[in-house]
């Protein structure tokens, strides 16, 4: 029996929600089944704790937030990559995963393991250092590059409004200040094997456009305003949950986002979904389908819930992945995930 | 009636076929070809134009929807404001050129 977190306002999956946005009815009408199809990427949210406060933030992470993934969960997940070469992916994400104690050791160990490691960093930490320590964070280009790290960013906009609109204050000059570390680093430029792939999110209630056109504005734009580098450029739906949700809710335009996700629907872009290839970890060492799945509590549950401390491979195999209201997010349009469109 | 304009009406667009659907779906059929394809022009460039069209022509519906198709189609403020400019440039100077027939008819009554 499909499960659902039954909180109010903007925090969970409501049951009017449901009724309207029926996903699974979606998937009935296209005659589609997203079963799992293995375990590439292992996802782990080690903290929620941010120097930032975005307005589209599916995690609510902000300086204030206190969560970390404890010392004996990041082990176990490191138990896990080493015991499963089918996982070829790390994917570091949080909050700010810099700000966690274990960071440098997490992703030196993940390289030794010979993983793929992707650090979903949002460039101001560099910069910020840790809101709640003071301590800096300026080696992170250098340690990155060292350790040959897949750096993902998020810049809403090669411009300053709509960065610092979504992003706060002072937000994009920071950003291209980081990008240019990085790029010192050898990053985003060719035959350097230093990946830096930016993540674009619309700036408000509508859908992104082609990935293919904005990475060329992308590319085109800041290389001739400063000079900046990059790999790829990952377009992102927002997520209608948590304070995406509550600021559309302020906008009073949460159910014209919704029926706008539910009309674009695309049969293509749901056999992509992440979900089939990606298990994430939250800080506690709960495993869900997904990140946003996570932060609706929407664990996963093939008759018990699981952890890192339980993990079962071959039942994770013959999971039902969960889905619920706000997966209308992953398949509109072209599509969107960790890594940007999942359709052409 | 208590008012004239209600933006959900843009969603009952459909409904103006009621008395002659053939007619409606050849509209919509030829307003989707021309203006949600990358042809000639991309998807981007139309956008803008049916914007500044929007405002030339002050249509609060398609205000309303080319607004949103501009940011879905990745044009910032500053391109969206200099499209609703070369509106407002056009009306001025279709306003203006007006005034060579204000001139003609002076002539005409002697006054210049």
């Amino acid at each position: 029996m499909e499960m659902v977190a039954e909180k109010s306002g903007v925090l969970a999956v409501s049951r009017e929600d449901r009724r309207r946005y029926d996903f699974y009815g979606s998937l009935e009408q296209h005659n589609l089944n997203l079963a799992p199809a293995g375990i590439a990427t292992l996802q782990m949210n080690i903290t929620k704790l941010c120097n930032q406060a975005c307005l589209h933030c599916h995690v609510d992470a902000s300086p204030k937030r206190t969560e970390m993934m404890s010392r004996r969960t990041l082990e176990k997940c490191l138990e896990i990559l080493g015991a499963y070469p089918e996982i070829k992916n790390l994917d570091i994400t949080g909050g700010a995963p810099e700000l966690h104690p274990d960071f440098e050791a997490l992703v030196t160990r993940a390289r030794q393991l010979d993983k793929h490691v992707m650090v979903r960093h949002n460039l101001t930490v560099t910069f910020d250092g840790n809101p709640q320590t003071g301590e800096p964070k300026t080696y992170l280009p250098e340690f990155f590059a060292a350790r040959q790290i897949e750096v993902i960013s998020s810049l809403p906009y090669y411009q300053e409004f709509f960065t610092d609109k979504q992003r706060g204050r002072g937000v994009f000059n920071k950003s291209i200040a980081s990008m240019r570390l990085l790029n010192t680093q050898g990053y985003g430029r060719d035959g350097t094997g230093l990946l830096l792939n930016l993540v674009y999110n619309p700036v408000g209630a509508f859908l992104p456009a082609s990935q293919a056109g904005l990475e060329a504005d992308f590319k085109r734009e800041l290389a001739a305003r400063f000079g900046l580098f990059f790999n790829h450029l990952y377009t992102i739906t927002n997520m209608p949950i948590h304070r995406f949700k509550a600021q559309l809710q302020r906008l009073g335009s949460y159910e014209a986002y919704m029926d706008k996700l539910l009309a674009a629907f695309n049969p293509e872009a749901a056999r992509g979904v992440m979900c089939r290839s990606l298990l994430s970890v939250g800080y506690d060492g709960r495993i869900y389908d997904c990140d946003f799945n996570q932060m609706l509590e929407m664990q996963i549950c093939n008759g018990k819930p699981m952890t890192v401390f339980d993990f079962d491979w071959a039942d994770l195999q013959r999971r039902s992945i969960r889905f619920a209201a706000h997966c209308y997010g992953c398949t509109a349009g072209a599509g969107s995930s960790c890594g940007g469109a999942t359709a052409s | 009636m208590s008012h004239y304009y209600d933006a959900k009406d843009l969603k009952r667009f459909a409904e103006v076929g009621k008395f002659n659907p053939e007619f409606m779906q050849k509209f919509f059929d030829y307003y989707n070809l021309v203006t949600g394809t990358d042809t000639a022009l991309t998807k981007r460039e139309k956008a803008l134009i049916a914007l500044a069209v929007a405002h030339a022509k002050q249509c609060p519906y398609c205000i309303d929807a080319y607004t949103v198709q501009c940011l879905e189609t990745g044009s910032n403020p500053e391109q969206m404001t200099e499209a609703i400019h070369v509106a407002a440039a056009m009306e001025a100077g279709m306003a203006l050129i007006h005034g060579i027939q204000m001139h003609n008819v002076m002539q005409e009554h002697g006054a210049l």
